[in-house]
């Protein structure tokens, strides 16, 4: 009898502080033979929303959920606005729908933005990389704190946050956004200044991300074309061109697949809600969602968001974050622009994935073109502002109900969920995009999304924080302060 | 501004149980974002866990050597409420990688710093992190509501000579940070001036009132009834702009806007408990038909006088306007003199 072969023992590695995600994360990594057996994702830090909410007047959300987080503040806003909305049986005026799109699409302009200048592009930058024939260019542009393509985003990110301090008072953590509508009108020069902010914005994504016309990128419509436009000038021509010269020199189309499962709870009335699942489309099915507390240090049963509790479990045997694990009809899935476009049917999304899982290159790409979709968007919707004409409703809430509020956040599909008995609040649970994307285990031991595309990745010998599995988290553009909230 | 040679006034940054929204407003700061508005006054980010490079162990390094006083700290800014429990073991959040609670970090490291700075009401209150209903044991570095203690402790004082600085507001201004961390890093600490709650008077010693687009209407009493009236958010709508802290109406916010010309109440952010204002948000509690929260320094009965007054001599113009979302009636003009 020969003894079976016995692999080396896997060297487990612990990575933290995780920078330039947003909050608080933490990885563990089970590697071995160069590459990562098995992850687990922990959200290391809950603050308790849920119960915060709980005992409050209904319309006290609008103030309490933006809260959960500043960088999602105003897609909190839209949840909280959303279920109130719904729980009111009432519909903003034309105006009120269109500048409360206009603040919502801002933030998430301003989101993947933030997310390519600030958090994913440095990491090509590093020292590392060097001798790679695209690393000076990223160094110059990108170096944390120093880049000057990165300069001039975080700038103009600043200029288009503008139009939130016009039709928002502030961002972040604004009222403007209510059941009824949005506090804010604008006349007739607001109107053209609002113009003018999305023009300046449009004028640097055409000079630094682009270098050439926003529209030939949103209307890419297939990966042949995305492969023509960026052989169409040399690689160091706009910032997005770079990046694609980056991707196929490491590979990154090969990096970090998630699950063939991505959801989407639809935007703007531009792309509609639903799933692709194995690369087939169909709709979105939310009394199919559950939350599954199996390895949260949460206590109780999985259970719908309607139903669902949050009731803090510290020591709880088997138990690595604070995150509950949400599922489709007991399937992980995806979310984010990449989910929201491959779900709308959009034939770049879908050539990318084809039927398996993202990549960090199609986040990435999928981000930057969902950028360009949006800034034209929002240019028609200010045209379609009609200064004199109301926007917002009176939105009386009644004594009981419930309600959910789902929108689309940068980073995917946002759900708030809404029992309000005797006029206050009786449960509340909110569903964020990264508790999707960064779930852990469940209980029949599935791994979420993030743990699944970490499976695989390459560890080059003596890393302790390795570069592939920091492209892999990041291209996600995580938000853990939404997570656990 | 800063001399040459001088060398760098270095920042380090923590996120406790924060929302990472003060970090998303000072990365707004001039128009420039935070790095370039900060290096503008001779001071540097040593770590900022959204804007550095270094991630992990290097990062960890760089905390383990600050909080050993092996690396100067000119000025430690601490976004969000530390988080104690459970049962004070300060688990809710521990820094990933560390094995540590957050708690250990922010309070081994204010030991160490020149300065301490709480950004945001979190830190310096507790904020809505220490709402009612919370059960994370959440304070702020030397407050928890309007009570001096928190992680720190009401005694506390920096290496510099004072307090914890509260840049207090949900999210505050960038403009205040960036003008505090200005004024330290250009060797201005010792005549920098805090109110009786820790927060820098340059901002403190202003009411969210001050420069409020919506002054006629307040001055009429003519007053908004539903969420995008032009009127007055005092009498109906919860506004505590009269007694909140702060220069909002006085500068800008995102270079357009300010909660009130927004066209939304103050829930007076500034302010420790403005978590739990005991009535909703948008609601002013009234006692017989009249506000309970008037301003602060006004006798009442003036106020209630002089409201009955105003509201007898409101112009039509205001009247109406007060209650539409634009101009209805424009302001008269004088007829043009005949030649």
């Amino acid at each position: 009898m020969t003894a079976p072969p016995r692999l080396p023992a896997p060297t487990r590695l612990i990575l933290g502080p995780f920078n330039r995600v947003e909050g608080d994360l933490e990885v563990t990594l089970d590697v071995s033979e160069g590459v990562v057996q098995a992850a687990q994702v922990t959200a290391p830090l809950f603050r308790g929303f849920e119960t915060i909410l709980a005992g409050r007047a209904p319309a006290d959300a609008l103030v309490v959920a933006p809260r959960v987080c500043g960088i999602c503040s105003v897609s909190q806003s839209a949840a909280a606005a959303g279920a109130l909305a719904r729980l009111a049986g009432i519909e903003a005026p034309p105006n009120g729908r269109l500048a409360a799109d206009l603040v919502l699409a801002c933030e998430n302009l301003a989101d993947h933005v933030t997310h390519f200048a600030l958090f994913f592009m440095p990491d090509f930058a590093r020292a590392a990389y060097a001798g790679r024939p695209w690393h000076a260019t990223v160094r110059e542009r990108y170096a944390a704190g120093r880049g000057r393509s990165q300069q001039r985003l975080v700038a103009a990110r600043a200029r288009l946050l503008h139009l939130l301090g016009l039709l928002a008072g502030k961002w972040p953590h604004s009222l403007a956004l209510q059941p009824g509508g949005t506090t804010r009108a604008v006349d007739g020069g607001e109107r053209i200044r609002l113009m003018g902010i999305l023009a300046e914005f449009r004028e640097c994504l055409e000079e630094v991300l682009f270098a050439g016309p926003l529209d030939e990128v949103a209307a890419l419509d297939s990966p042949a074309a995305l492969a023509r436009w960026a052989d169409a000038a040399p690689d160091s021509r706009g910032d997005f061109r770079l990046f694609l010269a980056i991707a196929r020199d490491l590979e990154l189309d090969r990096l970090g697949r998630g699950p063939a499962a991505f959801l989407s709870h639809g935007g703007f009335g531009l792309w509609p809600a639903g799933t692709l699942m194995d690369g087939i489309g169909g709709p979105l099915d939310t009394a199919q969602m559950r939350e599954d507390p199996a390895h949260s240090w949460m206590a109780g049963p999985p259970a719908h968001p309607a139903d669902g509790t949050t009731v803090p479990d510290a020591d709880k045997p088997g138990a690595y974050s604070w995150c509950k694990a949400p599922r489709l009809a007991g399937r992980p899935a995806e979310v984010g622009a990449l989910a929201r476009h491959a779900v709308a049917g959009d034939p770049l999304a879908r050539g990318l994935v084809g039927n398996g899982g993202g990549s960090v290159r199609d986040r990435v790409v999928m981000r930057l073109v969902e950028a360009a979709r949006l800034l034209i968007a929002m240019e028609g919707w200010v045209r379609r502002l009609t200064p004199g004409e109301p926007f917002c409703h009176d939105a009386p809430l009644p004594e009981d109900g419930a309600a959910a509020g789902l929108v689309e956040a940068a980073r995917g599909a946002l759900g708030h969920w809404l029992t309000v008995r005797r006029g206050v609040i009786h449960n509340y649970q909110i569903v964020a995009p990264t508790t999707w994307n960064f779930s852990p285990r469940d209980q029949d031991g599935q791994p979420g999304p993030l743990e699944q595309a970490l499976a695989g990745t390459p560890v080059q010998p003596g890393e302790d924080t390795p570069l592939a599995v920091q492209h892999v988290v990041r291209s996600f553009d995580p938000c853990m302060a939404c997570t656990v909230h | 501004m800063a001399h040459p040679d001088a060398p760098p006034f270095s920042v380090l940054w923590l996120q406790a149980g924060s929302c990472g929204g003060c970090t998303m407003s000072a990365l707004a700061a001039d128009d420039v974002g935070l790095v370039r508005a900060l290096g503008r006054f001779g001071a540097r980010l040593l770590w900022h866990p959204s804007l550095s490079e270094e991630s992990g162990a290097a990062a960890l390094t760089l905390l383990e050597d600050a909080a050993a006083g092996r690396r100067p700290v000119d000025a430690l800014c601490v976004e969000g409420a530390v988080l104690t429990g459970p049962a004070g073991s300060g688990r809710f959040q521990m820094l990933s990688g560390s094995g540590r609670p957050m708690a250990y970090w922010v309070e081994s490291i204010a030991r160490q710093a020149r300065y301490v700075l709480a950004v945001g009401s979190c830190a310096a209150y507790g904020g809505i992190a220490a709402a009612e209903g919370a059960a994370t044991g959440a304070v702020g570095l030397q407050y928890l509501d309007g009570g001096a203690g928190g992680l720190l402790g009401g005694e506390f004082r920096s290496a510099g000579g004072l307090p914890v600085i509260n840049v207090a507001g949900c999210a505050p201004h960038p403009g205040w940070l960036l003008e505090t961390l200005a004024a330290l890093a250009l060797g201005e600490g010792e005549s920098l001036a805090l109110d009786s709650l820790g927060r820098p008077r340059a901002f403190a010693d202003h009411l969210a009132h001050h420069g409020c687009g919506r002054n006629e209407f307040y001055e009429f009493k003519a007053s908004a009834a539903r969420p995008s009236d032009r009127g007055c958010l005092m009498e109906n709508l919860g506004c505590k702009a009269t007694q909140a802290p702060g220069d909002c109406n006085l500068r800008r916010w995102n270079a357009y806007g300010s909660c009130t010309d927004g066209g939304f109440t103050c829930i007076g952010c500034t302010m420790p408990g403005f978590q739990d204002p005991g009535a909703p948000f948008q609601q002013t509690p009234k006692l017989a038909g009249i506000p309970v929260g008037l301003p602060l320094d006004m006798p009442k009965a003036w106020f209630v006088a002089l409201a009955a007054l105003s509201k007898s001599a409101t112009p039509p113009r205001v009247r109406v306007n007060a209650h539409a979302d634009h101009v209805i009636v424009p302001p008269a003009r004088k007829p043009p003199k005949q030649p």
